[in-house]
């Protein structure tokens, strides 16, 4: 499926794919990457070297994302998703998703895409991970709660104490609609607003309201707590909306964002700069050892970058899918390469915001 | 201005752009001295070390936050028109989170005591004039 033009959002890119952009396809992407020449102080550096390499850990969050399909275009999208994209995952991945609820009992089920919640199966995905107990994460980019069809979901993501992270760059307007397109910063306001309406963003653990931010530019997201404080009260101030988390996520250099950044010549220096604040404060907590991946095919990955950079979790050269019996093992090196250093630079980056 | 060619090696070195001393064309301001800044402590190891603590400390979470004394420095790098300051601190308010309103605002004031200050300076000229006037 692809988004009707009456549901289209914010536009800030058009998606690589739709462009036939050489950044379009991920092998050229991390050629890309591995080409780049650090400065001679990092010249040999490794991500496995600095932190020692990654293994896995105890499964705590399965990441699915449902698509690449999005009401907008956001100009850093490391999915290269928009509304010309129609991946989306079918019935039979969906049936495996839900059995592997049972077999892998992650605590925490984090719905992603593009905009998860245009996928047709949202709700239901939803439904059968709460009725196992199992907490939901939905990966909102808040525009997408101003289609008029999805008006009552707010009340229906309360009532089911669906967790909600949304995206918004910056507490003004003009980072944010720089970043994912005119009209943004608004539209997620009205979001908020209504999210708030319903109970969310007060503190009820099972109303949770995070906000995502992320640069809008080639520096590094900032100290989390530190900023959430301010941010807490901006937007208080200003729009009267209230939220419960910041998280502070680096941008990845991967898909739009890489591709932006190649175009102003910025890729070697955003690497070292990457490089140089290497925090190994942060490496204890990245995501990648407590996180499954599941693309829309139903390959899995150790995170939502690795899955757009094509690399899977493999045994013995076999890409591991979701149905897999052995698709989550415990003391597994999880595949590393150059983009890595976006989540351990600065304060540290995952999903979850801060790692350090 | 010294006239052109006034002298044989003033004129050779307004020709080369150098200080006919074999120095290379003037660029007083490079991207690699920042980072190179740490080697001022190999003249007065002691005292660097003691200036490179306290700069440490002075930007440390205190009555005012990291994020503020960040947009001060910011400020402050326009007052003295340093360069590297500019850059670094351009740089690190967006990484704590400013927007291009914030530090805008923070050079603002900046110029404002700058041309206030010049322009204050004005009453000591008018407290000339009416001494020495009718
Ligand atoms: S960043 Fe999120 S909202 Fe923006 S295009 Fe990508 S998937 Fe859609
Ligand atoms: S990019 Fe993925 S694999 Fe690499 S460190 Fe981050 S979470 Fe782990």
């Amino acid at each position: 499926m692809s988004v009707a033009p009456s549901e289209d959002g914010p536009r800030a890119a058009v998606e690589l794919s739709f462009r036939g952009a050489p950044l379009a396809s991920a092998e050229a992407q991390r050629a890309l990457l591995d080409r780049v020449v650090l400065p001679p102080a990092f010249a040999s550096a490794t991500f496995d070297g600095m932190v020692g390499g990654v293994t896995t850990g105890r499964l705590r969050v399965l990441q699915v994302n449902l698509g690449k399909t999005c009401n907008m275009t956001c100009a850093h999208c490391h999915v290269d998703a928009g509304p010309h994209r129609r991946e989306q995952m079918d019935d039979a991945t969906i049936a495996h998703v839900i059995t592997a609820m049972d077999r892998l009992r992650p605590a925490v089920v984090d719905l992603t895409g593009g905009a998860p919640e245009l996928h047709p199966r949202f709700q239901e995905l939803v439904v059968e991970a709460r009725s196992r107990g199992i907490e939901v994460i939905d990966r909102c980019n808040l525009t997408i709660l101003l289609v008029p069809r999805f008006r009552a979901l707010p009340t229906w993501l309360a009532e089911h104490g669906v967790t909600i992270v949304a995206s918004l760059p910056h507490y003004r307007s003009r980072n944010t609609d720089a970043q994912r397109g005119d009209g943004t910063f608004t539209a997620s306001i009205e979001a908020l607003r209504r999210l708030n309406d319903v109970g969310y963003g007060a503190g009820r653990p099972d109303r949770q309201l995070h906000l995502m931010t992320n640069p809008a530019g080639a520096f590094l997201a900032p100290d989390q707590a530190a900023t959430e404080v301010v941010w807490k009260r901006v937007l208080l101030d200003t729009y009267g909306v209230r939220f419960d988390r910041l998280l502070a996520l680096n941008n990845m250099p991967i898909a739009r964002f890489l591709e932006w950044l190649d175009g102003r010549g910025g890729t070697a220096a955003y690497l070292a700069h990457l490089v140089e604040r290497f925090n190994p404060g942060a490496a204890g907590g990245l995501m990648c050892r407590d996180t499954l991946s599941v693309g829309y095919d139903g390959a899995t990955y150790a995170c939502d970058f690795n899955q757009m950079l094509e690399l899977p979790v493999e045994d013995d050269g076999r890409t591991l899918n979701i149905d897999d019996p052995s698709v989550w093992a415990e003391g597994r090196s999880v595949r590393t390469g150059r983009h890595c250093f976006g989540c351990t630079a600065g304060a540290g980056s995952s999903c979850a915001g801060a790692t350090g | 201005m010294i006239e052109r060619g006034s002298s044989p090696l003033l004129a050779r070195a307004q020709e080369a752009d150098t200080d006919g001393w074999g120095s290379p064309p003037l660029s007083y301001y490079e991207h690699h001295h920042l980072p190179r800044f740490g080697d001022i402590a190999q003249g007065n190891d002691e005292l660097a070390k003691k200036f490179f603590a306290w700069y440490g400390a002075v930007f440390k979470d205190g009555a005012l936050t990291a994020r503020e004394k960040s947009l001060i420095a910011l400020a402050v790098a326009h007052a003295v028109q340093c360069p590297y300051c500019i850059d670094a601190y351009a740089n690190d308010c967006l990484e704590k989170g400013s927007d291009l309103s914030e530090m805008t605002e923070a050079i603002q004031v900046a110029a404002a005591i700058r041309g206030g200050a010049s322009l204050v300076h004005g009453v000591q000229m008018l407290e000339h004039v009416e001494k020495a006037g009718m």
